[in-house]
């Protein structure tokens, strides 16, 4: 059984997975140690191949028919198993809604410290692996460390890069492991009607806040991100109270990393900025010229986005020709 | 069913925090206090549950470092019938697992329940793990992020978003169920219930009091720091004339940003 420094990574979900270990791979380096990813599921053996080329030495693949869908207390069994007997230094845990309580209740039996939703992650020059993530509602970003090994760490989706395949070998290890019996039961399942293309990986995004009057006139919005090949979205307030929305930009809402943010009427309180830290620019329009979201704008308007949104359009597409 | 118990925590009001502009620090100390919005929830529908099932009782657990009355008794408001506080000044630094230890001993120690409810994450710290931490300790089924809830013979049902689907879970009580904001409105109390929480009754432990490892206690954490984002950005006016002029301009920097797909 190897002791060590290994870092893992783990996610129900596939993109995350291949996401933390581009992520996992940088730090596996920095410290001279060994990658493994742990796969759980069901006829899963040629995905656990797959992982070898974005960058895992070692695969810990756990194949049974009873592990095709996600359940708590059965991942948690076999992941806590896993960490046990082979004793990872760190493990990179997908912060998906079955994946936090996962990484927590893990953390917890092993009595050790856990660092969530961590949007960068790295070794600094004291080799020590520091996780950043946004707090106070936005108002601050704190770099956490940690006293206790093995170091639990949450990773949001599309934080990282997500690596590019390559032929290299790799080790896929067979365990079978049986899991602690289930306390919980999934009665129904159903599909969640969203948009087809998920926000966070929108790369322009046109953003509108309390200054649209009515819910039709997103449609100023949707010709102007027609335009930039982007998608719409809102602040909270207009998928919270008005209902407009089913989802929103913002620290509790999605957390967004576009190329282009225009943030339409969108007066900028703290919690929504923190949802759009990541953009490369992002655009203000507003009536008041003392909205703080101007403060953190690349470039600012101050006006009308009845006016401004339909003029941009043509501009852009004139511009473009 | 006959007891549901709620974690409460007295977070830093995050839209009232200020930042000292020289050295980028928070200033929490002097910041208002407030009751956790998501915990919040979690108490309005712990009062639902008992109004829609005669003979329930909701008691409140909260874990301090300083005075936390007023959120107890706008808890006692809201409908709580008893609030259970460990106020120590021995918690100041403890991290997750810490308060998680804390509060499952004082879930213990405030007797039987059949279920326990917590916001989905705090306003302040954000980091949604304490919930979790909780029902680990106390071995409980979870149901995590419930966005609807019901209780259903010995079983609480609830009902949770995630990425790509809505997932109904079932768990046999007693359980614990974390929840997000859309499960409900709270609600405001009235002037009425506000006088009638002042004869409740508050229960104030210290760390002695319960039946926790001290060792336990210790952060598994370091802060490295905690410092406001440092804003980065251009902060260009765009002016004009005209709108065709500004919308001209702007359009001109956003293709030069190289951020415009041609």
């Amino acid at each position: 059984m190897s002791e060590g420094k290994g870092v893992w990574v783990f996610s129900e979900n596939a993109d995350l997975t291949l996401e933390m270990l581009g992520k996992g791979r940088e730090i596996a380096d920095k410290v001279g140690a060994e990658l493994a990813a742990v796969v759980i599921g069901s006829n899963a053996a040629d995905w656990a191949n797959e992982l070898v080329k974005y960058g895992a030495d070692k695969v810990y693949l756990v194949d049974n028919a009873m592990f095709g869908r996600f359940q708590a207390e059965a991942y948690l069994s076999v992941l806590h198993n896993l960490v046990v007997n082979y004793k990872p230094e760190t493990v990179l845990i997908g912060s998906t809604k079955n994946g936090k309580p996962l990484a927590a209740r893990l953390a917890t039996r092993l009595e050790v410290g856990c660092v969530p939703d961590c949007s960068r992650l790295g070794v600094d020059e004291k080799g020590r692996l520091v996780g950043e993530r946004i707090t106070y509602g936005g108002n601050a970003v704190a770099k956490l460390t940690f006293k206790t090994k093995p170091q639990i760490v949450t990773v949001p989706s599309r934080a990282f890069e997500k690596p590019q395949p390559k032929k290299r070998s790799g080790q896929v290890v067979k365990l079978d492991l049986k899991a602690e019996q289930a306390k919980t039961e999934v009665v129904e399942t159903k599909p969640l009607e969203t948009s087809s293309v998920r926000i966070e990986e929108a790369e322009a995004i046109v953003s509108c806040g309390r200054g649209l009057e009515k819910k039709e006139d997103r449609v100023l919005l949707d010709e102007l991100a027609a335009v930039l090949c982007g998608q719409v979205g809102c602040s909270r307030p207009l998928a919270e109270d008005r209902k407009w929305f089913s989802e929103w930009v913002g620290l509790s809402g999605h957390k967004v990393k576009p190329k282009l943010y225009i943030a339409c009427g969108i007066s900028g309180v703290i919690q929504h900025v923190a949802g759009i830290r990541d953009a490369k620019v992002v655009v203000a329009i507003n009536k008041d010229e003392q909205a703080p979201i101007f403060e953190v704008a690349d470039y600012g308007v101050v006006g009308n986005l009845y006016e401004i949104l339909p003029a941009l359009k043509e501009a852009l597409k004139k511009q473009l020709q | 069913m006959k007891r549901i118990i709620v974690c409460l925590k007295q977070a830093v009001d995050v839209t009232q925090l200020k930042v000292d502009p020289a050295t980028r620090q928070l200033i929490t100390a002097s910041a208002p206090r407030k009751m956790s919005d998501f915990d919040k929830n979690a108490l309005e529908e712990a009062v639902r549950l008992k109004e829609k099932n005669a003979g329930v009782e909701v008691v409140t657990v909260t874990v301090a470092s300083e005075e936390a009355k007023t959120v107890l008794r706008e808890a006692l408001a809201m409908g709580a019938d008893k609030a259970y506080v460990v106020n120590d000044a021995g918690l100041k630094d403890v991290d997750t697992l810490g308060t998680a230890h804390v509060l499952a001993e004082a879930i213990k120690k405030a007797g039987e329940f059949d279920l326990v409810l917590c916001g989905e994450s705090s306003l302040d710290s954000f980091s949604g793990l304490v919930g979790s931490r909780v029902g680990e300790l106390l071995s409980l089924p979870q149901v995590t992020s419930a966005r609807k809830l019901s209780v259903e013979g010995d079983a609480v049902v609830g009902e949770r978003t995630l990425e790509d689907s809505i997932e109904t879970v079932k768990a046999k009580l007693p359980a614990l169920v974390t929840v997000t904001r859309e499960i409900n409105q709270p609600r405001i109390p009235s002037l009425m219930m506000i006088m009638k929480a002042s004869k409740k009754e508050i229960v104030t432990w210290t760390l002695a009091d319960l039946a926790v490892d001290k060792a336990k206690l210790a952060s598994k954490i370091e802060v490295v720091e905690v410092l406001a984002p440092k804003t980065e950005r251009k902060r260009i006016r765009i002016t004009g004339e005209s709108v065709a002029e500004i919308a001209d301009k702007l359009a001109k920097a956003l293709i030069q940003e190289g951020v415009v797909k041609r």
